[in-house]
């Protein structure tokens, strides 16, 4: 009888996950990529995401922002404080109004967030020809398939099929839903990016470094969660085992 | 000892000189310690107490989530994630109170699932149902409001498509609607009174739970046998026995959640809830919760609209005449061979539900969806009134004792009379 | 049917089980005091508004005689600008005549530029004296109008209910006419 009733269990579980990936079925495959912070002990590839903010500094920020981020979130990818300090004063912030009132720029600062390429939304509407470039502050977990799923896009344009007409300034991609995407191929071509460290950008290099450094740019917490949760399970696991002991003594005058 | 004053037994003079005004200890001591319960009862036991403690961890994590989190359209989304950022530990916070919340759906639904398969619900126990089914309301509540808190795109129009539900109202539908946004759409207003009452409402269901419990005191508790304690030999005090027991489920219970919460934190929620609200845009696929998703595909199973949303409420509304629906004097489906088959496939209907509510509104899942609903509103309505009379239940045993003696093997000597003799 | 129950577990007298519990006790009680600390953590402060803890303060506009007042971690901050009389006067007060002694010197870097973290340290309250209309109050410093606390031109208490004299903030100069605060 006992077992009869954690089938049920298993069965009511069953159900629930049968919902999930119902949920994020999506119409096309993704291919799975290897990356660094998968699994159990995951943990970001601090050299990768570094190149990634490169590719994302040199390329995407023309028309992407990532407005929740700051200058100082970089010193968790390993960079210098003195580095961080550097980058921030490439840009002009605006800040005031000063003692007359008036609005000013100055050098950023490592508290200032990332500088958006456009003022607001219908100035980026209009620069883009109606379509909103968006955030990538958490694009990773704002998508299906997460970092898979960039990745893919990134290295997914090609020629249209026969039967495919694309509409005026759209893009051939073939993991964007509905495979037209306005979003000219920004990983154009090997070496488009010059890497400080020597790697060879590839557009595949170049597409799995900004995945890195945009995983980690959504979810910046995951090694510190990780590392916590084998900690706790592990923690809970032992505790278990005596929860168990000691009810198994307490009963075991009534069995 | 002067009169108006409680007898107290305990034996430390400044606790007993506090249980002598206030008779919490003994109160305490009498419901939770030596407070007889069956004996026989199985790991579903667990989820009651199970429930008790999620609804503390919400309360305490949310109340600490509020600290920090802006309920305005322009700032909310930031602020959570200025949460998940930027504050202590906000990452942990806000994901146990995210995961938490479809931990409590899973620990009450199986909760639900134990009553309906042991016959809790029936007398004496009508109210004490009764009540847990108002608890359930003003969780689904609860959920619903706090999912929009983060002003995502699927916060906003889960909250536009919920509050809609309403406008099927005769007459009267589109004032109410526009009376629950405080606008002429789901915008600031109707942010600031979500999180408001958001807030207020899981202390209501904590004072809801004390009635449920303090009913099940009144009642005591049902068993997998559905037969009531004929004496001390059937029962146990609830400490050390279940005390240790739920303590077991309660470890077991945070592996689970702990695995959700560090290593899959989304998977039960939505990608496009990180995309900030936009009203201009609605998601190609708008689905609510998991939670939510058998009682969404009952809606969308009526062509209707009006018909959808009082089918819909319809499906809650049953369960609080279900103790008068069932006309079987026995509890326990153990006992019931055709009302238990039925129920398996009532439980199937349900899982059949909550798939379908997650797939597109389109065939086959439309026509699933109706033969689901309709098989879970007959087993309600038809199967079980009729099965009450025609149903031959098998032999009942003659107490709780006897079958656990019977059934259990060999047994240690005097293993029945042992707890007596400590009485 | 209460009163004929065992109020507690039966007591068999096994030494191992009461071991077993008292482990699994302490390792939950270990396990709840892990759970509480994030709480706690998370009500201090937070990264954004740790980064935001300096303050950098151009000094140029200040003339001699004048004061600015800047925020800093949500507090005023009090940049005066002495003249040399008074920075004399400072110096030429005995330690012994103060409540909380403590040399000109020791309260500045250089010594025409005073930085004080402006809260009474009485009561919390912003003292007067940094418009040129303010009362300064009997010393020529800072006036606190809430209790009547009077500090001098070192930002020292010389009369009044404050304990001590006014808070000098962490700070460096950063170049000959900037400061950074924190």
């Amino acid at each position: 009888m006992r077992r009869f009733h954690s089938l049920k269990a298993l069965l009511v579980a069953a159900g629930l996950a049968a919902a999930g990936p119902a949920l994020a079925a999506g119409e096309v495959h993704v291919p799975d990529t290897r990356f660094s912070f998968d699994g159990l002990f995951g943990h970001f590839d601090r050299a990768s995401a570094q190149r990634g903010f490169q590719v994302y500094k040199e390329v995407c920020a023309s028309c992407h922002s990532m407005h929740l981020l700051s200058y100082r979130n970089l010193r968790d990818l390993g960079l210098s404080d003195a580095e961080v300090r550097a980058i921030a004063a490439t840009v002009e912030v605006q800040d005031g109004p000063n003692d007359e009132g008036a609005m000013f720029e100055r050098p950023g600062r490592p508290s200032d967030r990332f500088r958006s390429p456009f003022a607001n939304e219908r100035a980026a509407r209009a620069a883009n020809n109606g379509a909103l470039p968006p955030d990538l502050s958490v694009i990773v977990k704002a998508r299906e398939g997460g970092a898979d799923y960039i990745h893919a896009l990134l290295t997914g344009y090609a020629d249209p099929p026969a039967d495919v007409t694309l509409m005026e300034g759209m893009n051939y991609n073939k993991y964007f839903p509905g495979h037209q995407i306005a979003m000219a191929p920004p990983l154009s071509g090997d070496g488009q990016v010059e890497f400080h460290d020597g790697t060879n950008a590839t557009v595949d290099q170049m597409a799995r470094d900004v995945t890195q450094f945009l995983a980690w740019a959504a979810e910046p917490e995951l090694e510190q969660r990780k590392a916590l949760g084998v900690k706790f399970i592990l923690f809970l696991t032992v505790l278990g085992f005596l929860a168990y002991g000691v009810k198994r003594k307490i009963w075991a005058d009534v069995h | 000892m002067a009169t108006g004053l409680h007898k107290s037994d305990v034996a430390n003079p400044v606790l007993r000189w506090i249980d002598a005004r206030l008779p919490v200890i003994t109160l305490m001591q009498k419901e939770y310690g030596t407070f007889p319960t069956p004996r026989n009862f199985n790991y579903l036991w667990n989820f009651g107490a199970l429930a008790m403690v999620n609804l503390l961890v919400m309360i305490a994590t949310g109340v600490v989530l509020a600290m920090h989190y802006t309920p305005h359209v322009s700032m909310a989304f930031d602020s959570v994630e200025r949460i998940m950022r930027d504050v202590n530990y906000g990452w942990l916070l806000r994901y146990v109170h995210a995961n938490g919340a479809s931990m409590f759906f899973i620990v009450v639904y199986i909760h639900i699932w134990r009553g309906l398969y042991y016959g809790s619900y029936k007398a004496p126990r009508e109210l004490l149902w009764m009540l847990g089914v108002v608890i359930f309301l003003l969780m689904m509540a609860t959920a619903f409001m706090g999912y929009v808190l983060p002003w995502g795109q699927m916060s906003f129009w889960g909250a536009t498509v919920i509050t809609n539900l309403f406008s099927a109202i005769p007459l009267v539908g589109e004032s109410i609607v526009t009376w629950l946004w405080g606008g002429f759409s789901v915008d600031n207003p109707t942010l600031n009174r979500f999180f408001s009452l958001h807030y207020l409402l899981p202390f209501v269901i904590f004072g809801v739970v004390f009635l449920h419990v303090a009913a099940l005191h009144i009642t005591g508790s049902n068993n997998p046998l559905g037969i009531d304690p004929k004496g001390p030999q059937d029962t146990l005090p609830f400490h050390p026995y279940y005390t240790a027991k739920d303590s077991v489920g309660l470890v077991v219970y945070f592996i689970v959640f702990a695995v959700l919460v560090f290593f899959f934190p989304n998977m039960l929620g939505h990608a496009d809830n990180y995309i900030p609200a936009n009203p201009l845009v609605t998601p190609p696929h708008i689905v609510p919760e998991w939670y939510f998703l058998p009682f969404y595909a009952i809606l969308r199973a009526i062509p209707d609209k009006l018909g959808g949303v009082l089918m819909m409420f319809g499906a809650i509304a049953v369960l609080f005449v279900l103790p008068w629906l069932d006309t079987s004097p026995i509890r326990s489906m153990r006992f019931r061979p055709v009302a238990r088959v039925a129920l398996f496939i009532w439980l199937l209907s349900f899982l059949v539900l909550l798939y379908c509510g997650g797939k597109p509104p389109d065939e086959p899942f439309v026509t699933i969806s109706r033969i689901a609903t309709l098989y879970y509103f007959a087993y309600f309505l038809v199967i079980l009134p009729l099965l009450g009379r025609l149903e031959r239940p098998l032999p009942l045993p003659e107490s709780i004792a006897m079958p656990v003696l019977r059934g259990g093997g060999p047994l240690p000597a005097g293993a029945m009379s042992k707890p007596m003799e400590k009485a | 049917m209460a009163d004929s129950m065992a109020p507690t577990a039966p007591q068999d007298g096994e030494t191992r089980r009461d071991f077993l519990q008292l482990v699994t006790g302490a390792f939950a009680a270990v396990g709840v005091g892990a759970v509480v600390w994030p709480f706690i953590s998370s009500m201090n402060p937070a990264r954004d508004v740790l980064a935001l803890s300096t303050t950098e303060v151009d000094l140029t506009p200040i003339a001699t005689g004048s004061a600015v007042t800047v925020m800093w971690r949500g507090k005023p901050v009090f940049v005066r600008n002495r003249t040399a009389e008074e920075i004399q006067v400072a110096r030429q007060v005995p330690l012994s005549q103060l409540p909380d002694p403590a040399t000109d010197q020791s309260r500045v870097k250089k010594d025409q530029w005073l930085v004080l973290v402006g809260v009474c340290t009485h009561l919390g309250c912003v003292p007067l004296g940094q418009k040129p209309t303010d009362p300064r109050g009997d010393y020529g410093g800072w006036f606190c109008p809430c209790h009547g606390s009077h500090y001098d031109t070192s930002g020292r208490i010389r009369k009044g209910p404050a304990p001590t004299n006014l808070l000098v903030p962490e700070y460096a100069f950063t170049s000959d006419t900037q400061i950074r605060v924190g």
